[in-house]
């Protein structure tokens, strides 16, 4: 099989990330609870973690990395944590559904007003509509680093705004594209540990400003302060009620050394390689619409396409039967997006490459694409 | 047999991370102590304190200070 759904999830993951994780189911205790042997050699574990997270995403203190079970957990605890009665919220039409179903609860339950900057036929945005929809009650600019239908990247410094909190939905592009937190003044940067990043499914997590007030989504076991009536205040337990993935964590920590160890430039130039392959091979064939700008290559590494008005559904299904290439077809979780595309009805089928796919796999879908086209 | 209690630095913490913190520090710096379950006679946030003996307090306090790590409290027990 050719997997080509990489930005679903990474299948092929570092030797190294399977190695910890067993390490760790054979070694690691229940983190922060206890003192012996095995309890301290998964706190050592998960602090380390933390510190390389941090140094990983700019994120000045480690204490400021809270572990979750992946983004979606990470947006609903920065989303239901920083916002109350009355805050007005602006998002975009790129989201995903663990951005924007997080914020309709919330717009349905008469908690906060919502703004949706739109997106073109190309999935792009106005930055100067930011600004537009700003009001005197702007509490959040809620976010994703990069489209998950397109690929195309945010720019982040043309969307922040002074005393308006950045919360950046970072699933598609940790792991993929340098994030340096401070230097793009994102407040809450949520990722998931499976895709870019190369971990076990079930981690992710949260890197938080200092100074940036969360309040707890879920409470109970802690570690600490255990006769207290209430979550402990203090960061990172205050958001990570209950036991941690340490397994998980393991793997995870392992995918940051291993990104750290290739260099994450590297890694992005070749994802984009590959993703620029693919693209100047189908971009031409008759029956092939590409979606998204490619004006740009600094994005990540999707192309997205529909061939003919087959609905893409069949179009993956005869990829995946005939040729054994994986890709995703269907809404990808971005309704807006697939409304501003004009594909709601067709879906599209989406191409996502990885850091281990190779030219020989890029050249094969191309001919796939090629072959089924005609 | 009864057993001989002993005269002990216990540095107490305010979350696990702040424990952790300074187990690295000491380790990489070779800094005298070890962590232990935190003894009853004190309250504190974690359940792991920093052990150490009592005449490693000076030289403790000045290399986590310096390093800007945390601890929520200094005790001299005998455990």
């Amino acid at each position: 099989m050719i997997y080509l759904d990489n930005a679903a999830t990474t299948l092929k993951k570092p030797q190294t990330v399977i190695d910890a994780v067993i390490t760790a189911m054979n070694t690691a205790g229940n983190a922060s609870r206890g003192a012996h042997g095995s309890s301290l050699t998964a706190s050592r574990m998960v602090y380390d973690a933390r510190v390389k997270i941090a140094e990983f995403f700019g994120c000045k203190r480690p204490d400021h990395v809270v572990f979750t079970a992946n983004s979606t957990e990470a947006l609903n605890i920065a989303i239901n944590g920083v916002l109350s009665k009355g805050d007005h919220v602006i998002t975009t039409d790129l989201e995903h559904n663990s951005v924007l179903r997080p914020l309709y609860r919330l717009e349905d339950e008469g908690v906060i007003k919502l703004s949706v900057v739109k997106a073109d036929k190309l999935g792009r945005v106005n930055y100067e509509d930011f600004a537009t929809l700003l009001q005197p009650n702007t509490k959040a600019i809620v976010c994703t680093h990069a489209s998950n239908l397109t690929g195309n990247l945010l720019d982040l410094n043309q969307i922040r705004h002074e005393g308006i909190l950045l919360i950046v939905d970072a699933s598609q592009t940790a792991g993929s594209v340098p994030i340096d937190m401070e230097a793009l003044g994102i407040d809450i940067l949520c990722f998931t540990g499976h895709k870019g990043l190369m971990g076990p499914q079930g981690t992710g997590g949260m890197c938080i400003r200092e100074g940036v007030e969360i309040r707890p989504f879920k409470v109970g076991g802690s570690g600490i302060w255990s006769y207290e009536r209430h979550q402990p205040e203090e960061m990172p337990t205050r958001l990570e009620a209950g036991t941690l993935n340490s397994h998980g964590i393991a793997g995870l920590s392992a995918a940051v050394d291993y990104l750290n160890l290739v260099g994450l430039e590297t890694i992005a130039n070749k994802e984009c390689s590959l993703a620029r392959m693919f693209y100047e091979g189908v971009k031409t064939i008759e029956g092939v619409t590409v979606y998204g700008d490619f004006s740009d290559w600094n994005r990540t590494a999707i192309v997205t396409l529909n061939l003919h008005d087959w609905d893409s559904a069949i179009t993956a299904d005869e990829l995946a039967e005939t040729y054994g290439i994986a890709t995703r077809a269907g809404a990808h979780c971005a309704p807006r997006m697939h409304q501003a595309l004009g594909t709601v009805e067709q879906g599209a089928v989406r191409f996502s490459f990885s850091w281990f796919n190779t030219e020989e796999e890029v050249q094969t879908a191309i001919e796939a694409v090629k072959e089924l086209a005609e | 047999m009864a057993r001989q209690k002993k005269p002990a630095l216990i540095l107490s913490f305010a979350k696990t991370t702040d424990a952790m913190a300074v187990e690295k520090f000491c380790m990489t710096n070779n800094l005298p102590g070890r962590l232990i379950p935190v003894p009853r006679e004190i309250t504190a946030g974690c359940g792991l304190s920093w052990r150490a003996a009592p005449q490693d307090e000076e030289l403790l306090t000045a290399e986590l200070s310096k390093a800007g790590l945390a601890w929520s409290g200094l005790y001299h027990l005998e455990l």
